[in-house]
């Protein structure tokens, strides 16, 4: 059928590129991840079957890593998901100054976030920031406060610069699915004496749940994979490494190519677990939320 | 259209919003007009004691910051430009033809939309080393392209599903060739989809930061983040705040350009598609 070779004939360039970059380099790792292969000393290359696995899976650097990353993921989706809604909410209600609005919004989701990690780090800093003597009245705050010189501290200035960061994309998606909710059926709702929360809860929640599995789906993953801002802000100091830093680390810093392909594995399967629990979750099937291919 | 209701609540929310996304943008505009001196003393408050410009006059003449931000547009508008046009070609068959592995292609667009692209490096890293892309320009372009390609192909099919393409048959029945026809009707309807999806891809492809770091050693393909973070100063202890926020104000000139001109197709573009359903 002519109609079926056209098509495969357009797409085929798209599905050739992106084969070759994230496809083969993924085979690739999972074959290096069986060689004990060093650059530092090519000649040494020699196959280990899982050991590389092993060895990462039974260090507690590893576990520590995840568990940061994961602590990360879900501290930073969850406050977002929240001040996303309410930010949804406003911009749903408000009529005025929309142009602003938008403007105002898009600045964080553009901006670069290696910028917005250095704004964040010196917000934080002891000698150049404005955190500790803008916020010295609250109890835990002095004005010593040193943001990055423990664990918790400098993962509250890390999550603090990602949720700035993504917040405004959350809520831009937010108020794409909060648009598509029937006026008709809250004014329903209201008329038969249902109160605020039970509009939010019977109404309006259960209408946005594709939009709300979308953004949280997307912004999961993206939290789960952060590198940029562990990177400018701490470089993994205080134990605030990710699994994503860990990975970049044992490649680019200590030359350890097994090692590192080993990790690319586990972070890639870590990443499709992470898909498949949240579809799971919402039990909304990803290609009919996109609107494609019904 | 509903009425305005504007609730003291609403009011106090839109000022929120304002200064929740402003801050830190005001917060690094100020410190880049700090000087040197005063950042390495410790300088907490929030506005320059005495405003210079002294910290533009640096970085503009700083040789490797200024081969940085060549290396930035360079890499990002070509990866734009090759993936817009790969990425129409699909989103075109996608929204418009039916044939077999449709449902794969997007399968495999979302799978590599979820990817995580550090698990990339270690490969990328040891292959471009072989095959000499390593610290090129194509050694970015190429991967940038195909991260972006799942975004702009969405968006576009997204788009371009809306387009009433009988029009097309229409123009041609009233008397136009079908090239006038696909010219003259549908590249001005496609054109703000293609549009919107360019600026999403431009915006990765001038965010990106890790494979930057990875894949470049020099200036020679280190973009503007990449070297951001390898601009340390003469002091290790003592990184040059005011220098480093004035590199940043400048790599942020042109995201507030583009969203300031095109702040309502941005938006379209990245909820397209992600509520149908």
């Amino acid at each position: 059928m002519a109609e079926n070779r056209l098509g495969q004939k357009l797409v085929a360039p798209a599905v050739i590129l992106m084969l070759l970059v994230a496809g083969y380099p993924m085979f690739q790792a999972i074959y290096l991840s069986l060689y004990r292969y060093r650059l530092t000393t090519p000649g040494d290359r020699s196959f280990v079957g899982l050991s590389n696995y092993r060895v990462a899976l039974t260090d507690s650097l590893f576990w520590r890593d995840t568990w940061n990353t994961v602590v990360i993921m879900v501290v930073t989706v969850a406050i977002e998901l929240v001040i996303g809604f309410v930010f949804a909410m406003v911009m749903h209600r408000i009529m005025i100054a929309r142009g602003l609005m938008r403007t105002a919004i898009l600045i964080p989701y553009g901006i670069v976030t290696v910028v917005s990690a250095f704004a964040w780090q010196f917000a934080f800093s002891l000698n150049n920031g404005w955190v500790n003597s803008w916020f010295h009245w609250l109890p835990w705050i002095g004005p010593e406060t040193n943001w990055f010189g423990d664990h918790w501290h400098a993962m509250f200035a890390i999550m603090a610069s990602e949720i700035w960061k993504t917040t405004p994309f959350m809520s831009l998606l937010l108020l794409a699915g909060l648009s598509q909710v029937s006026e008709d059926m809250l004014e329903a709702a209201q008329v038969d004496g249902a109160t605020w929360w039970q509009r939010l809860y019977k109404v309006i929640l259960p209408n946005m749940r594709a939009a709300i599995m979308v953004a949280v789906l997307f912004r999961a993953l993206d939290a789960f994979r952060i590198f940029d801002n562990i990177y400018i802000m701490t470089s993994g100091a205080q134990n605030t490494e990710s699994s994503s830093f860990l990975t970049y680390r044992q490649t680019i810093q200590q030359m350890q190519l097994g090692m590192g392909s080993a990790l690319s594995v586990l972070l890639f399967l870590a990443v499709l677990l992470i898909a498949f629990l949240i579809v799971r979750l919402f039990r909304v099937d990803l290609a009919s939320a996109r609107g494609e291919a019904r | 259209m509903r009425k305005q209701r504007l609730s003291p609540g609403i009011i106090i929310g839109f000022i929120v919003i304002l200064v929740w996304c402003l801050l830190p943008v005001a917060w690094i505009i100020s410190l880049s007009f700090k000087s040197v001196a005063e950042t390495t003393t410790g300088s907490p408050q929030f506005l320059p004691k005495a405003w210079t410009l002294q910290n533009y006059r640096d970085i503009l003449t700083n040789g490797d910051f200024l081969d940085a931000l060549r290396n930035s547009f360079g890499i990002a508008i070509i990866a734009t430009v090759l993936a817009v046009i790969f990425a129409t070609f699909a989103a075109y068959a996608i929204a418009r033809l039916e044939f077999r592995g449709k449902r794969m292609v997007l399968s495999l667009a979302l799978a590599i939309a979820m990817f995580p692209v550090v698990a990339l490096i270690s490969p990328l890293f040891d292959l471009w080393r072989r095959l000499h892309l390593f610290n090129t320009w194509p050694g970015l372009i190429i991967p940038y392209m195909s991260f972006t390609l799942p975004l702009a192909i969405w968006t576009l099919s997204a788009f371009f599903r809306e387009i009433p393409w009988e029009m097309e048959q229409a123009a041609q029945v009233d008397g136009a060739t079908s090239w006038q026809a696909f010219r003259k009707v549908i590249v001005p309807l496609a054109a703000p989809g293609v549009f919107t999806a360019a600026i999403l891809t431009f915006f990765f492809a001038w965010n990106e930061f890790a494979l930057a770091i990875s894949l470049t050693s020099t200036t020679a393909a280190r973009t503007v983040p990449a070297q951001m973070a390898f601009f340390v100063g003469p002091d290790p202890f003592n990184p040059p705040y005011s220098q480093l926020a004035t590199a940043a104000v400048i790599v942020t000139i042109p995201v507030i350009v583009i969203v300031l001109l095109f702040q309502r197709r941005i938006v379209a573009g990245l909820t397209s598609g992600a509520v149908k359903g």
